[in-house]
Parts: C-alpha cells; structure tokens; sequence
C-alpha cells in the first residue's frame, strides 16, 4: 500500500517535472487591432491549458511589417511567431521561411479554415500561416438615407448605382458625403482600394508576360469613374483619407455609403458610431457587364518562422488562438459580435453568429473573393488586392502616389496612368521578368 | 549703445513670444488633451478644444495592457548609458581638436558630421547581422552602443565649439604648473565648460530618447524603449487616437519634465560663446 502510494507521488512528481521542462516562453510579433488586443487578454487561458508563457510585441502594421521582414530574412531569430498577412505568406512559405503547418492536430479541423483563406495562406498546397481573422470590402450604407432619397440599395449593386444612390445621398449642406472611399497613397491603403475597382472594371496589374497594363482602356475607365465619383460626391482632401479617417468620417454620419473592409462593420455598428442603428451591408460593386467585383481578400495570420527553437509550444499557440474554442470563449466572453471574423466556416453555421447583422454578407464577401482569378482577364499572379510578388509593395506604393497625386488634382489621371505604366515596367524589368 | 525698448515694443515681443511658443507647443497640447477624451470626442469634427467630459480611462487602459515601468527603464538606461558613453568618448576628441588642431581637423569634423547624412535604413541590414553575430539584438548594451555612434558626431561637434571659446592659455598655465594631461581635462577644461556639457548631454539625451528607427528595429522584448510602447498603440485599421495619446503623454512626460527643469542650463549652453 505504502509502495504503491509512493509510486504513485512519484509518477504525479515527474509528470510535474517533465511539464515544467517543457514549459516554454514564446515570443509574439503582432498588430495593434482591436481582435489581436482581445486575444493578448485572453493570454492566460493559453497559460493556463498548456503552460507556456507568451511575451507580446505589439507594433503598428508598417513598423512590424518591416521589423518581420528584416528577422526573417537574416534569422534574427527575435520571435517564434509571426502576425503576417496573405502578401507575405506565399512569397515567405516559397522561401522556405516559415515551418509548414501540414501536422497540425486532428481537433484543430484544418478543413474548417474557409477555402478562401486557405488557399490564400498556403504555397504549393501547404498551410504556411493559419488565419486568424480574415476580411473581405464591402458597401456599408446608411439606411436612413437610402430610404430618405427614395432609394434602395441591391444586394449586388453596380457602380452606377453607387454614382447614383451617392448622388441622392449627397447634402453638403448638412456636411453629408454621397460616399467615402480610400485615396491614401500606400500600397495597403489607397493602392489597394483602386487595385480592386480596377479588376472591377476589368483592369488587370499585368497580362500573361509581366507587361504592366496600364495603358489599357479599362485602368482608363475606373480612374476616371473613382476620381469623377470622388470629386462630385466624395469628402474634401480624399486623396488622404485611409481607413481610419473614412471610418472616422462614416461614425460621425458624414457619409451616405463607405465601401471597405467587412471588419469595419463591427465598429460603424459599434458603441462608438453614431449611426450604429442606420446602417446597411452589400456586395461590393461591379462595372456593368464586368462579372468581377471590387471586393478583396486579406486575412492576418500567425506563422512560425523557420528555426525557431520553440516550434512546439508556437504550434500549440497557433492551435489555441485560431480554435473553434477561442471564438468560443470570446463569445462567451463579449459576445458574438466580438469574435474574430472570416476565419473557420463553423463560425457562419452557428446560430448566435447568423444573428449578427453583418456575418452573412462578410462570408458571400470572402467567398466572392478568388485570387487566382482576381479580374476578368487572365493573369499571371495569384492576390486580388496585391500582386503576391516580393517587388510587388515598393511599386504599388509609387504607383499609388502617383494616383492620389492626380486625385489631389496635381497631375491629370492620364498622366498618372502614363507614370505608372512606366514605374511598373522599370521594376519588372530590373527584376527580370520581362 | 544698446537702444532703449519702449513698453509698447516689450509688450508687443512679449505676446509674439508667447505666440509662437504657444504655436510650437500646440501639438503636444493637443496630444495631451486627446489623452483624456474618449475615442469618440478624439475624433469628433469639429474638434472639441476643452468642453468634453474629461476621462482617465485611456491611462488606466495602457497600463492595464502595457508594462510601462519596463519601457521607461529601458528608456532611461539607453539614453543615459549613451549619453555618458558618448561624452567619454568625445571630450578627450573635442580636447585634442581644439586645442591641439592639425591640418585635417577640420575636414574630420566635417566627415564626421557626414556620417549622419545616410539614410539610417541604408545600413539596417548590416547592423541587424552584426548584431545577431554580436549576440546583441535585443540588448540594452547593444542600443547604448548604437544611440552613442548616432549621436556622437553631434556631442563632439558641439563640445568642439565649446572648448574653442575657452582661452588656451589657461590650459597653459596649468601645465606649466605640473598639472598632467588627465588632470587638466578633468579639472580645469570640465568645470569651465560645464554648462555646455551639460547643454550637449540633454540635447543628446533627448535625441536617445525619441529616436525611433534603430530602438524599433533592434529591440523585441527586453529592450525595448518608450518609442516601442508608443507605436504599440497605433493603428491604421481602427479609432485609438485618445489611447494613442494617453501612450504618447506618458512616453514624452519624463523627457518635457527634464527639459523644464534643466532649460535655463539648456539655453545658457545653447547660447554659450554665442555674444564675446
């Protein structure tokens, strides 16, 4: 009997030891939003079921963008998680940067990450980062508006009756914008939004053999569309306003529509919107007669860069943040609302989850997104927003100032359009495509 | 002859005086202000100067989700590490180029002086390298090092214009009394040039303090300064302005406290040689 307790003291005393020795602390790179803060939070709980330790790096996207890349490319070896997003992902997972996440548990459901974002993490086939939230742009509109102009808007509308429905919407008198879209410079920013109105239209960054294409009628069509739009209907100085100063402006009803990103939708319906109560959700537009439609893919994930030495405890990190039990918890927490979108198709299964105003129209977003085939031309790049080439964020920044430069009224849209043509071409040529 | 200044004409560059300090000031007045509103009278249009319901909230937010002791710790330490580190390296350089020029001294300050002209992302790669090799990324060490190589064209500039106003026969007479090297550094050229060291020492360790490029880049967890705790909080997908400038308040406090303190020190050294 004694033995036997004393065996058993020793067996428990062990098991202890040896979940101690393997007790890790994993360092976090990772963006400041507002579900990657709830999810340090919710820190303890990944503690608390596996006993590894996590130390946040939290910086803005440009900073940690930059401070990632010069780590991974000189294996700084600095942190054993990366927060990136679906540019970095495909070109890092070629590269043989990051550690293919093929074995993750069976629990975990791998197959529950949506097609979309799965595809848009992995290279080859193989999952290189897995989602963690994920987003697509849509049209949110005030309801109130609409039907005050005697309007109402499609589930799929065009472009046209953007124009229209921003007209109608449009009172400068109340200091009411017809529409509020991106015209920052930045290839994340403004440059992304025209990159999606473009395959809208039916543009395409480059034909079969890297020539840019630029210089084609259909880039012609939707600068000219955006910057007539803007400039009848839009706010004063929008060939600065990013993400933000749209949000900012839309929370405090001085839009009538703002299309962008579907995890906007959780703050225009937020305690800090004044028209929480008015707002509506569809499809982003098309040109008529362009099957396409101006709605992009993105989703920020984590992945572990190769050679790290705590590739088991990052895994099991991942495992927890991108669960079925993480939404769970969240929602238990703070509600349904609150839990990272665009992720896992269970998600938009659950009940609860069909509730929220905007779930459905963020997935027929998401899965309205394909970026092996982001425009009506064929292409010979995968991303919708980006081109998933590593020279692809130097240029499409230039470019994007070139375009904010001609929305600022400094330069005509052709002469911007000429501009990019050229930039676009030097690099691909210094780069050796062409 | 100085020329008599009627009271009208005082009043007059009184009030232009204030204006401009005032306008200089505004954008840390601002961010001040900011800290206490909540995120939607940050960004309430037209803004809201001084009628909002004033809120600690965004205070009791970062400390809540950040370790500012740790942050400002780290500040401390590689801003005044390099701040002492630069000036023992640069007195005995601004001694020998002021007192004991050659040919070249001039065309060496101006190389060194150069050396800021690069671009700093220009050599980020083979400092991150050295680094890995070094074992120094993420090391307090490490920064001190790096703040005191940016900073030190400046400090010796700046003690080279010091020391230049100082009469060499003194630093004769000294010597001729048996003082040695050391000794006529350390008690006769330090004491007379105190207040432009301690002018270079808080313009440098102002500098150390707000330099954002290599205490982002080379920094992860242990290291990282107040520059880090600030860009934590900014964000270009979502409204946090008013936590944004709660961080910023924080990280600038100690430094404009400092500068309070020290600034009759700071223009005495700043203007010193100035007027003969």
């Amino acid at each position: 009997m004694h033995l036997s307790n004393a065996l058993r003291a020793a067996t428990a005393l062990s098991l202890i030891m040896v979940g101690a020795a393997q007790a890790e602390t994993i360092t976090i790179a990772t963006v400041n939003n507002g579900d990657m803060i709830r999810m340090q939070g919710y820190t303890d709980d990944f503690t608390a079921k596996t006993g590894h330790e996590v130390e946040w790096v939290t910086l803005e996207e440009n900073v940690l963008r930059q401070r990632v890349t010069t780590d991974i490319t000189t294996k700084g070896g600095q942190f054993d998680i990366m927060t990136i997003g679906m540019y970095e992902t495909p070109i890092w997972g070629a590269n043989d940067w990051l550690v293919p996440l093929n074995d993750l548990s069976a629990e975990y459901d791998v197959d529950d990450i949506l097609p979309a974002m799965r595809n848009g993490l992995s290279h080859d086939g193989t999952l290189y980062a897995a989602p963690f939230y994920g987003e697509s742009s849509m049209v949110m509109y005030r309801t109130d508006l609409m039907e005050a102009a005697g309007l109402e808007m499609p589930t799929a509308p065009t472009w046209q009756f953007i124009r229209e429905a921003a007209a109608a919407m449009d009172n400068p008198a109340e200091d009411i914008n017809g529409v509020c879209l991106r015209g920052k410079a930045g290839w994340g920013e403004g440059g992304a939004f025209i990159t999606v109105t473009g395959n809208s239209f039916g543009a395409r960054w480059f034909d079969e053999d890297w020539n840019a294409q630029f210089d084609q009628p259909e880039w012609k069509a939707a600068l000219d569309f955006y910057v007539s739009l803007m400039n009848d209907y839009g706010p004063e100085g929008y060939a600065t306003n990013g993400f933000n100063e749209n949000l900012s402006l839309f929370n405090q009803g001085k839009c009538g529509m703002w299309i962008d990103a579907t995890v906007a939708a959780s703050f225009v319906t937020g305690d800090d919107s004044t028209v929480a109560d008015h707002v509506g959700f569809a499809l982003a537009p098309n040109a008529e007669g362009v099957e396409k439609r101006a709605n992009w893919l993105w989703a920020w994930a984590l992945a572990i860069p190769a050679g790290t030495q705590k590739e088991a405890a990052a895994k099991e990190f991942i495992e927890w943040a991108t669960s079925k039990d993480y939404i769970e918890l969240v929602a238990a927490k703070e509600g349904w609302a609150n839990v990272p979108p665009g992720a896992r198709t269970s998600l938009y299964a659950t009940p609860e989850y069909q509730e929220v105003p905007f779930a459905q129209m963020t997935l027929d977003s998401i899965n309205a997104a394909d970026p092996t085939n982001p425009t009506v031309k064929p292409v010979p790049y995968v991303g919708i927003q980006f081109v998933a080439i590593p020279e692809f964020a130097g240029m499409a920044t230039e470019v994007s100032q070139e375009f904010s430069a001609a929305y600022a009224g400094q330069q005509t849209v052709d002469e911007a359009l000429a501009k990019a043509q050229a930039i676009t071409n030097e690099v691909m040529e210094a780069a050796g495509y062409r | 002859m100085a020329r008599a200044v009627t009271p009208q004409r005082k009043l007059i560059n009184t009030g232009l005086a204030w204006a401009i300090g005032l306008l200089i000031f505004f954008p840390i007045l601002w961010t001040i202000l900011t800290s206490f509103k909540t995120e939607a009278q940050a960004i309430a249009s037209p803004p809201i100067f001084l009628g909002f319901d004033w809120t600690l909230e965004n205070y009791g937010v970062v400390m809540e989700r950040s370790d500012y002791g740790r942050f400002l710790m780290n500040s401390i330490i590689i801003a005044g590490g390099s701040t002492i580190l630069g000036l023992i390296v640069a007195v005995p350089a601004a001694w020998s180029m002021a007192f004991v020029p050659s040919r070249r001294t001039k065309d060496i300050l101006l190389w060194m002086l150069s050396t800021k002209m690069l671009p700093a992302v220009g050599v980020l790669y083979p400092i991150y390298l050295l680094f890995i090799q070094l074992g120094l990324l993420d090391s307090r060490a490490g920064l001190v090092v790096v703040m005191m190589l940016i900073n030190l064209p400046i400090i010796v500039w700046m003690l080279y214009t010091y020391f230049r106003e100082i009469p060499a026969e003194i630093l004769e007479a000294a010597r001729m009394d048996g003082a040695t090297l050391k000794e006529e550094v350390l008690y006769i050229l330090t004491p007379m040039a105190i207040p432009g060291i301690a002018s270079t020492m808080l313009l440098n360790f102002i500098l150390a303090w707000n330099e954002a490029f290599w205490t982002l880049n080379l920094t992860a967890v242990n290291a990282a300064p107040l520059t880090a705790f600030i860009a934590s909080y900014s964000s270009p997908e979502g409204l946090f302005f008013a936590k944004l400038s709660a961080a910023s308040t924080m990280a600038i406090a100690p430094i404009l406290i400092l500068g309070w303190f020290s600034q009759k020190q700071l223009v005495r050294g700043l203007t010193f040689g100035a007027v003969k």
